[in-house]
Order: C-alpha cells, then sequence, then structure tokens
C-alpha cells in the first residue's frame, strides 16, 4: 500500500505544529524522519496513524482519502521511545496480542508468534514476564508485537534512543533486514543524523513542523538544497565558514586567502556561505590544492575508535570527525587541511549553488 | 591531594561469599596516580558504582584497603576524606546566591571572608561563573549548576580527589563538549587526582589520561584511549570501545598458527610459541573494522569473503562480510571502491590480536602496537 499526505497542518492551542506537509511514501518503502526534539515528527506520525486529525489537507492510503477514519480502523503499528509492554503476561502472550484481537486461529497465532520472536531473536524468552528482561529485550518485544500482525503501516518514534550504544548499533542494522523482505511501509522518526544514515532509505527533514527536504537518503545527504538541510543532516554540525569569490580570489572570512581553482571556477563573483563537512577536513594534505589552516585545539573528544576535533581560529571554528584516535592538549596549535573540491558552496539566503563533485584524489 | 591506592581490595554484598560471583568487586590492586585524569568506564552492573562508593567513602569495602598515600582510611566518611563528589543532577543550594555556593565548603571551615572572596573569584573566573555570581542558584539552567557544583569541590585547597559520576548526563547535548573541555582545562590548571566514572566511551575518553575498564567486577584493562582502541586486552574492551566494536572470531590452533573454517591466520613464532606455553579453552582472534584491509580486486594471498551488507554512513561505508561462516565488519573510507558481491581482505599481522580465555596473549618481546606506523 502506499501513504499520501497532502497539504496537512495541524495545530493546537493557536500554535503551529505541522505546517502544510505534502508528502508521499511508496509500498515496502523504509523511511526517515529526521529532526531535532519538538520538530514534529511525532506530530506527523500521529496524523499519519490517524491518532489525530489534520485541520486542512487530506491523507491517503492507497488512494483512498481516510482522514476520517480512526486509528483502530486502520491497519497500524506503533512502536515508541519507552518500551510499552503488558508487565502481566509473558512475552508470548505480549506479541500474540494483537492476533488474539484479530480473532486469529490458535495454531496461526501460535507460529506466528514464534516466527517473529525468533526473527527478533527472543524466542528463548517467550515464556518470561518483560520485567525479567533486559532493556533491549523488552524494546524487542514491544517490537515484535507491533511487526507480528502485517501491519500496512509501521511507526517507530525514536525506538532505540534508550538504549545503550552497543545494542542500538545491533538493532538498527536488524530494522532494515526485517523490512527487506516485507512490503509493509516503515516510518522512522530519529533526531540523528547518523541512524537515518545507516537506515537509508528515503529521509525526510523536519524542521519547526515544517518538511525542509525529502529524497532518497544519499541524495539528501549529498546534495541538501539548503544550508539549513545541510546542517541539520550532518554530525557533528557541518562547518560553515562566510566567504567571497572576487576575481581570481577566494576568501574565507576575509582572513584566508586562496586562488581560485578548478572546483570554484564556475561560481562567479559574490559573496558566499562555505561549507564542508567534518569528516573531510583531515590532518595530512590529500591534494596539492588543499587549504592549509593554522587553528588551535579546543577539544578532541575521543569516542573509543573515533575523534572530533574542535578546532578555531581568530574568525571561525571548525569540527573534525576523524577515523582513530588523537590525543590533543586543549590549546594546542595545529594545522588543518580543508580540500577544495570537498566545499559545498551556498548563497547568502543559503539555498545550494554547489555541492562537493566526484573529483577523484589527485596524486600531489 | 593524595595518590588513592586500592590494595588487595575485594568486596562482596554477601556475609559469606563462596565464589568470584559472589563478588561485585573482585581481588584487584589499582593506583590513581596524584594529579592524574582517569575514567572509570563500564556497562551498567560492572561493580563501577560500587568502586565509586568504596573509593568516596559511601561503603567500606568487605577485603583489603583503600590508602590515600599512607593513611588507611577504609574506616573513614566522605568529609574525613575530603573528596569532592560531582553527581549526575547538580546538587547547589537554590535559595543562595551562586557567590553563596561557591562560598559555603570555605565558610564551614571557618575561613576569613577576604580569603573566601579571593578564592570564589578565582573559580568564578575558571569556569565563567563571573557574570552569576550574584544570581539564586535557582534560576540557572542545568549546565550552569553543574559548574557551580564543579566549582564548589574546587574552591577547597585540601581536596584529596574529585570524584565524578556520569556529570554531563542532564546537560543538552550541544553544551556538553564545552563543559568536556572545561573539565579538561579545570584539569590542567588544577593538580587535582579526578575519576570520572562512566558507562559512555566518549565521554571516559575525551575527560581521561588513562582509562579502567571494567567488567564483570574486574579492572580489564588500565589504558590511555588509543591503548584501548588499537590494543584492546581483553575481549570485552575490544567489543565495548569503538562502533562497530572489535571483529572476534573463535579459532583452532594449527601448525604455523591459528585457524577457522578453512582459514589460515599465521602467527609469528614467538606467539606460537606463548599459544604452545599457555593453556587455554577457548582461543579466539580479535580484529577491528578500521584494520581489516581491502583491496581493490582479486589478490593472491588475500581472503575472499561475500559480501553481505553495505551501510553507507555518508563519508565512510561499514560492509558486513561472511568469511567462511563468520560474519565481519570492516570499514571502508569513502575514496576506496565498494566490493560489489565478494571482497578480497587481508588481516595485517600488527593488528591481528590472539585471544586466550577472553585476555590477549602478546609474545614475550614485541613491538608496542603504537610504534608500529599506519598503514
Amino acid at each position: 500500500m502506499s501513504l499520501t499526505l497532502e497539504h496537512v497542518s495541524r495545530a493546537v492551542d493557536g500554535q503551529i505544529w505541522i505546517d502544510d506537509a505534502s508528502l508521499s511514501f511508496e509500498p515496502g518503502s523504509f523511511n526517515v524522519l529526521l529532526g531535532r526534539t519538538l520538530s514534529g515528527k511525532t506530530s506527523l506520525m500521529r496524523l499519519m496513524a490517524g491518532l489525530d486529525k489534520p485541520d486542512s489537507g487530506r491523507v491517503l492510503m492507497n488512494g483512498k482519502d481516510v482522514t476520517q477514519v480512526a486509528v483502530r480502523h486502520r491497519n497500524v503499528s506503533m512502536v515508541y521511545q519507552q518500551f510499552i509492554n503488558y508487565p502481566s503476561m509473558t512475552v508470548f502472550d505480549n506479541i500474540a496480542s494483537p492476533l488474539r484481537q484479530a480473532k486469529m486461529s490458535k495454531d496461526e497465532i501460535d507460529s506466528r508468534v514464534r516466527e517473529t520472536a525468533k526473527m527478533l531473536r527472543i524466542e528463548k524468552f517467550l515464556t518470561r514476564y518483560p520485567l525479567e528482561l533486559s532493556g533491549g529485550q523488552q524494546q524487542r518485544t514491544a517490537m515484535a508485537r507491533a511487526l507480528v500482525k502485517d501491519a500496512e503501516l509501521i511507526l517507530f518514534d525514536e525506538p532505540l534512543v534508550n538504549l545503550d550504544y552497543k545494542l542500538r548499533e545491533e538493532l538498527r542494522q536488524e530494522m532494515r533486514q526485517l523490512f527487506e523482505t516485507r512490503n509493509t511501509i516503515a516510518v522512522y522518526a530519529t533526531t540523528e543524523p547518523n541512524e537515518a544514515l545507516a537506515l537509508g532509505g528515503t529521509t525526510t527533514i523536519l524542521h519547526e513542523g515544517r518538511l525542509i527536504q525529502s529524497g532518497r537518503t544519499p541524495e539528501v545527504y549529498h546534495q541538501p538544497k539548503t544550508v539549513l538541510a545541510a546542517e541539520l543532516f550532518s554530525e557533528p554540525p557541518i562547518n560553515l565558514m562566510p566567504g567571497r569569490i572576487d576575481g581570481n580570489e577566494v576568501s574565507f572570512a576575509n582572513f584566508v586567502h586562496f586562488p581560485l581553482n578548478v572546483d570554484l571556477r564556475n561560481i562567479g563573483d559574490g559573496e558566499y556561505k562555505f561549507g564542508v563537512r567534518p569528516s573531510h577536513l583531515s590532518l595530512v594534505p590529500s591534494n596539492d590544492d588543499d587549504l592549509e589552516l593554522a587553528v588551535t585545539v579546543e577539544l578532541a573528544e575521543i569516542s573509543g575508535s573515533e575523534t572530533f576535533l574542535h578546532v578555531r581560529n581568530e574568525h571561525f571554528s571548525l569540527v573534525l570527525h576523524l577515523p582513530g584516535v588523537h590525543e590533543y592538549d586543549v590549546d594546542t596549535p595545529i594545522r588543518v587541511y580543508i580540500p577544495t573540491h570537498k566545499l559545498f558552496v551556498f548563497d547568502q539566503q543559503g539555498g545550494l549553488i554547489q555541492a562537493p563533485g566526484l573529483r577523484m584524489a589527485r596524486v600531489a | 591531594m593524595a595518590e588513592i591506592r586500592l590494595q588487595q581490595l575485594a568486596h562482596s554484598y554477601s556475609a559469606n561469599p563462596a565464589g568470584p560471583e559472589d563478588y561485585a568487586i573482585r581481588e584487584m590492586t589499582h593506583i590513581w596516580e596524584q594529579g592524574g585524569a582517569y575514567a572509570l568506564l563500564g556497562p551498567s552492573g560492572c561493580g563501577k558504582s560500587t568502586l565509586l562508593n568504596i573509593i568516596s567513602g559511601l561503603l567500606s569495602p568487605s577485603e583489603g584497603k583503600v590508602m590515600f598515600d599512607t593513611t588507611v582510611v577504609n574506616d573513614m566518611s566522605p568529609e574525613q576524606r575530603n573528596i569532592a563528589q560531582v553527581f549526575q543532577f547538580p546538587v547547589v543550594y537554590d535559595t543562595m546566591t551562586v557567590y553563596d555556593n561557591l562560598a559555603f565548603p570555605l565558610r564551614n571551615q571557618g575561613m576569613a571572608e577576604a580569603k573566601i572572596q579571593t578564592k570564589v573569584q578565582e573559580i568564578a573566573d575558571v569556569l565563567d561563573l563571573q557574570p552569576l555570581l550574584k544570581k539564586k542558584a535557582k534560576g540557572l539552567t542545568a549546565d550552569e549548576k553543574q559548574k557551580v557544583s564543579m566549582g564548589r569541590g574546587l574552591v577547597r585547597d585540601d581536596v584529596s580527589a574529585i570524584l565524578f559520576d556520569e556529570p554531563l548526563t542532564v546537560i543538552d547535548p550541544h553544551l556538553k563538549w564545552k563543559l568536556r573541555r572545561k573539565l579538561k582545562q579545570i584539569h590542567e590548571q588544577f593538580n587535582i587526582t579526578m575519576v570520572y566514572v562512566t558507562h559512555d566511551q566518549l565521554e571516559a575518553s575525551t575527560f581521561a589520561d588513562k582509562i579502567a575498564v571494567m567488567y564483570g567486577g574486574q579492572i580489564v584493562q588500565f589504558g590511555t584511549p588509543r591503548e584501548l582502541f588499537e590494543k584492546p586486552h581483553h575481549t570485552f574492551v575490544g567489543y565495548f570501545i569503538g562502533s562497530p566494536g572489535m571483529n572476534l572470531i573463535e579459532v583452532k590452533p594449527e601448525t604455523g598458527g591459528v585457524g577457522f573454517g578453512g582459514i589460515h591466520l599465521p602467527l609469528s613464532q614467538a606467539l606460537q610459541q606463548r599459544l604452545a606455553d599457555t593453556k587455554w579453552s577457548t582461543l579466539k582472534v580479535g580484529i577491528r573494522p578500521e584494520f581489516v584491509h581491502v583491496w581493490d580486486g582479486p589478490f593472491d594471498d588475500a581472503m575472499c569473503a561475500d559480501v553481505t551488507y553495505v551501510e553507507d554512513l555518508g563519508t565512510y561505508k561499514i560492509l558486513t562480510l561472511n568469511l567462511a561462516g563468520q560474519s565481519l565488519k570492516v570499514r571502508l573510507q569513502e575514496d576506496k571502491p565498494v566490493p560489489q558481491g565478494q571482497a578480497w581482505i587481508s588481516f595485517p599481522a600488527q593488528w591481528l590480536m590472539l585471544y586466550a580465555d577472553e585476555f590477549l596473549l602478546e609474545a614475550a618481546h614485541h613491538v608496542p602496537a603504537s610504534e608500529v606506523p599506519h598503514e
């Protein structure tokens, strides 16, 4: 089945929660809603599910208007942040509950519960009670209940946020595999850009109740239409520097000057915002025309196998995302390198002018 | 200010512990040197909170000694030990101004007001609290309150050590790094032993010069962030540090090395000897996803694996491979071609670790991993 939102809006107490949202999800697709806290992700999902009705606009399922159809008459499941299970029922009965409501035969219930539990690797715990399980197992139980009934639409509202990062790693990958063979539309809300990337499918960026950009996840990531989309879909945040192209010279913050090269030749004179992703900055030059910047270390944040290096000069701050462990004392002077072919260029209003091309690394 | 020594320390909550499983802390001797920045890192239930409570004096260990320099402090209260603590939730006196909050521990000691003023101003400068000194603590944001909590510990000259227990939990994500930077600066300016307890590898590795990784009531490795990444001493450290964690594969000894499913992995003579001299019941090899080498095409000396999943993380990819029935994660940089269907890989010898009963097995004479250049 397909799901379409047409110019959907909703206000609560005079405050706009969802502002003119139009979206379409294909059958069997996996779709991420990416946005910060209070950006409207949950509100949009509630409209999709039929838990709330829009003030204006229409919700269509398979082309049929379901705007006025209540949630219990739609074939929808939802998984929440908090693991919601029935504490007095065994894991088996928890998973079976939607099937019993649908009056399915005992044998069929039994086989479907076992199959779903096996898929989520909780088949060993079917006779236990939810509170005897770890957080990850409890969330798997809640997910199994959502998956067991072949809903046409499954909504996940930040389901992994309360789990530790090792479990999130595991469950994130399982999520995609679970949906690869199903014809269900999955919608998954998250605040984390890296989770959106890992889950793939499509990504819709939300901000203050508005849809900022929507499309295939790698396209939205590599071709953000605006500075705002680039900022929201980058963790750590994309580095932005004010700059100017003037004849044969490019300058950042009136401070770093370098000759215009092939990467920026087609843009024309003017004032711009230049962006570069933290993972494209480096401690060693990768091309002979990389820009060298003298900076001081604000902090080396080390995350086990990666380093987020915060640096600054007197005009702007940058963050580098480096693989491996790099230990630096606070205030150490270092040099960092910006590859010009990895620069995003935005106009003064924030519209994208140029995204990094596919120039291959040149030998110095 | 003090060195903290845990001498043959162990703790059981049971009155008559029968075996190792009855111990929340298994016997350990461990030294936190004066002036060091340390982290105690581990998952929930690993014993880190018990150990923290033993150091601070909230709990008396059932066996062994806690020593501050040469003094045994087992029976001393936290106040007697002069330990300052910063908890998850900031502890401030809401009705007092920031100034009075910072002055509070000094007034308790009966210090003269003029001297108190100097000390409070000094700490407020360090923590960027100057503009807030006259404000009531009640109106502060969570990160400001947490800075006041830290300031109350730093303001005293006689503090032996500062213990932090997940201090950034309630701080807004985008402010966390600023507070982490502040903590680093404080440690560089004040010569105080600091121990930071957390389950978060980022918090631990960013703050600490050395990290004690706790697992099952034991410190399984005490090392720098680089050592934990490059040479995990225990399979748990390999798994827990890094995203994704280390690939661990059970192997059997073979002539000239070890192997699994028809794959042979050669070991150095010295390591083979060490393995022959060691008793073990399970044997594993470990290699981090970052260190698996992926060749651009078929290559004679490489192993061939099936590509089962490609996770595109924007500027790099995580491949899931199947190598002779074993699942393996590999990190691939953006500019590398993505293997289709099959991947040709090898395990560079310096990054292939051998674990006997979960602990790292090393040849007697080895080149430290930190001296081996990256490939």
